[in-house]
């Protein structure tokens, strides 16, 4: 009888430590991981934990409007502020996953380049994904998506980020569409269907990445001869492992990532304190000598280095030649083209 | 003989005997109950439990009428013909803006969306400022706002997420749907997955279970014909990767087979080839890396059987003539039958499950049911498609399972 008895406490114990996890718990922050989030905490997280004395935590994810769902659905979401993708911010404000920002505390929203301005989301960065190669190993590299669709002058494979967005938009511009008809041509379905099969041509010569410190290590390691890589994470590799690895500025695709706080945060009041201290001009300029991402509030843009400011998505010559991500497009379409896409690269 | 004066005495036995005997007896039954309890809660509460929510979850329906309970239970009792009675548009009307209200929706948003992709937008976007009453009907208004609630096939869809059940999930595990008309169809070839999945998940693991025997026979083989000694010092070789976590044993294969890695760079030194191959994420990674985690699974049963065999048969096969081929083909290889069959089942069952090698040293074609299970519960939150994934695959294994059992018999593979 005493087996029954202790596997009974054993249980309880268990039940215990299960359910342990419910209490109040420090800030906790969420970004993109790597060299970007190590900027981050230099940046912001560690002179705001020095600031104010509270305690930050950090933790890091790969996105999907999922995920966030099922933090805030299942009760006792474990993470405050999130660092979001566009999509995510409008679909997942429509569901009411986050708080309503408080806009008064950051200082209004003309502070801000109109696209960092939403109800529940501040902008944090702009960035752009775009091609990079290493510059050691190839002399002449791509100069367009056209080009990184040419296996045969650019022998080797090639790295993109799992998941219809982006790559849709490269596929049509690699097969001739230009930046500014991409999202025209992608909402019809003969658009869909010629991104898909531009992709198949390219589909043997695949390796496919999910986090953003994932395609410098493919390309530092040989396995793919170019790459999709957001521009921040090329600067970065390039300046902690001593690389050649080179940007192409033409077809990248900007957007806007923003600050979001998670609905029901027991820590609602520090996270609208951490976002606004990360939304002070004084405090952005210092990211992109760091990580060379487009800063949100308009008086920074002027307070930034200028010897970082040609590496920057936002100068105005890197902007002409790119292309601006459209939310509305992906909001609408992230389901259905998910869905499609991961069909296609099982197949 | 002698059987007869036992099975008189139990009569001449005094009752208080036959008491205590089956005192005894049930004190016996209740240790063994005893011992067993602990690890038969543990089972049921942490394997059997979850499998029977998997089981539930895999046809679970719940989304729409737990939000929208008059709406489910008016769409229930309407026919399906055409489009419904007003008294559906004016509850879902009600409920919708309830819904809205108190952020509720994105449950059955997400729900409607598996059929009808755009319906999150044509939902929140007539939610938004729905009007209190009616601008005319509510039928009129609802179109009025977004076509489509004039169309038969959105009520269609609202009337089957209004069932309690939907087998909608096992469908699309089984890359069905069900059409307009309310029957059982293939899904487009665009969006054809789930079946080549399972397919090439089964294929995946017998190659996998194959190799494991073409390498561990002659191991085992040789393990269990050395003196002890030896054998012992060689069988810690075996064992020592298999203590290794199988990440670590996977991200070094990464490392090992890479393009610059030390595989390549050795078969280019000696000459062999030219050009690095690709050896990492494709298949032939996914092959190699699962082959090496699961050869112990396959060693360790094979051993204990062989260590059982005595070397005197095949002795005295050959000393009767057989060839060594013969002796082995007849006398040895049947007594290995257990091992083998245990082995076998081991690792091909372990391996339809396979998830973190194959996610690390495979491309997107060589992965497996369970990125996908993984996929649908981390990624888009659609649990009704992991449980489906996941039942099928539980369903597939057993039936393989019972097929394997009547050709081998389970009573003769031995574990180890």
């Amino acid at each position: 009888m005493m087996g029954c008895k202790t596997s009974l406490l054993f249980g309880a114990l268990l039940m215990a430590s299960a359910m342990g996890g419910a209490q109040a718990r420090d800030l906790t922050v969420t970004s993109w991981g790597g060299s970007y989030q190590d900027a981050q905490r230099e940046v912001y997280f560690q002179p705001f934990m020095k600031q104010t004395g509270t305690k930050l935590v950090e933790d890091s994810w790969n996105g999907g409007v999922g995920a966030l769902r099922a933090k805030v659905e299942g009760g006792n979401a474990d993470w405050d502020v999130v660092q979001v993708e566009a999509e995510e911010l409008v679909l997942g404000c429509e569901e009411g996953l986050f708080e309503e920002l408080d806009w008064a505390a950051l200082g209004g929203r003309d502070k801000f380049i109109p696209a960092a301005v939403h109800d529940c989301g501040v902008g944090a960065i702009v960035w752009t994904t775009l091609i990079t190669y290493d510059g050691a190993k190839m002399k002449e590299g791509p100069k367009s998506w056209a080009d990184f669709w040419d296996v045969q002058k650019f022998p080797g494979k090639r790295g993109l980020r799992r998941g219809p967005k982006y790559t849709l938009e490269f596929a049509l511009m690699a097969d001739g569409v230009e930046p500014s008809q991409v999202y025209q041509v992608l909402g019809t379905d003969a658009g869909v269907d010629r991104a898909f099969k531009k992709l198949d041509q390219i589909k043997p010569h695949m390796v496919w990445w999910e986090a953003g410190a994932q395609p410098l290590q493919l390309l530092a390691s040989g396995e793919v001869a170019m790459t999709s890589a957001y521009n921040a994470r090329v600067t970065a590799a390039n300046k902690s492992d001593n690389r050649d690895f080179r940007i192409v500025w033409p077809g990248g695709v900007y957007a806007v990532d923003s600050w979001v706080i998670l609905r029901d945060s027991p820590n609602r009041e520090a996270g609208m304190d951490l976002i606004a201290f990360m939304s002070d001009p004084a405090r952005q300029k210092d990211l992109p000598p760091k990580v060379p991402y487009g800063v949100t509030a308009k008086e920074a843009a002027a307070l930034v280095d200028p010897a970082v400011l040609p590496i920057m998505p936002t100068e105005p010559g890197n902007l002409e030649v790119g292309l601006e991500l459209d939310t509305e497009f992906w909001v609408a379409n992230v389901e259905r083209l998910t869905e499609r896409f991961n069909a296609w690269i099982g197949q | 003989m002698t059987a007869t004066i036992p099975s008189a005495r139990p009569q001449e036995r005094p009752r208080n005997l036959r008491a205590q005997l089956r005192r005894t007896e049930r004190r016996r039954k209740l240790e063994a109950v005893a011992l067993v309890a602990p690890l038969f809660v543990f089972l049921a509460v942490f394997f059997l439990a979850p499998i029977g929510l998997m089981l539930v979850r895999s046809v679970d329906n719940s989304e729409l009428p737990s939000v929208m309970p008059d709406t489910a239970a008016a769409l229930r009792q309407w026919d399906g013909d055409g489009l419904p009675p007003e008294a559906v548009f004016a509850s879902f009307a009600r409920e919708l803006a309830a819904g809205q209200r108190d952020r509720s929706l994105s449950g059955v948003a997400k729900r409607l969306t598996y059929e009808i992709p755009n319906m999150r937008s044509v939902l929140f976007a007539t939610a938004r400022g729905l009007p209190e009453a009616p601008d005319g009907t509510w039928r009129q208004t609802l179109a009025a706002r977004n076509p489509a609630w004039s169309e038969p096939a959105t009520w269609a869809v609202m009337r089957r997420a209004a069932a309690p059940v939907t087998p909608y999930y096992l469908l699309a595990a089984l890359d069905r749907e069900i059409d307009a008309s309310g029957s059982i169809v293939p899904v487009s070839a665009d969006r054809a997955i789930y079946l080549d999945i399972f397919a090439r998940t089964f294929w995946i693991a017998a190659v996998v279970t194959l190799w494991c025997l073409a390498l561990g026979y002659p191991l085992a083989y040789k393990l269990a014909s050395l003196p002890p000694r030896i054998s012992n010092l060689l069988m810690i070789l075996v064992l020592l990767p298999f203590w290794t976590s199988i990440l670590v044993r996977t991200g070094a294969w990464v490392v090992l087979l890479q393009r610059e890695g030390p595989i390549n760079e050795a078969l280019q030194w000696i000459g062999l080839i030219g050009e690095p191959i690709q050896l990492v994420y494709n298949r032939v990674g996914v092959y190699v890396a699962m082959v090496h985690i699961l050869l112990p699974f396959m060693v360790l049963p094979l051993y204990s059987v062989m260590r059982g065999i005595s070397p005197a048969y095949v002795r005295a096969a050959t000393s009767l003539g057989a060839t060594p081929f013969t002796a082995f083909r007849r006398v040895y290889l049947p007594q290995t039958i257990p091992g083998v069959g245990a082995g076998c089942l081991l690792v091909f069952i372990l391996g339809v499950g396979y998830y973190i090698t194959p996610a690390l040293v495979g491309g997107a074609g060589d992965q497996m049911v369970s990125y996908f299970v993984a996929f649908f519960t981390n990624q888009t939150i659609n649990w009704g498609m992991a449980a489906a994934l996941g039942s099928v695959l539980l369903v597939a294994t057993l039936l393989l399972y019972w097929v394997y059992a009547r050709l081998v018999g389970v009573d003769r593979m031995r574990m180890g």
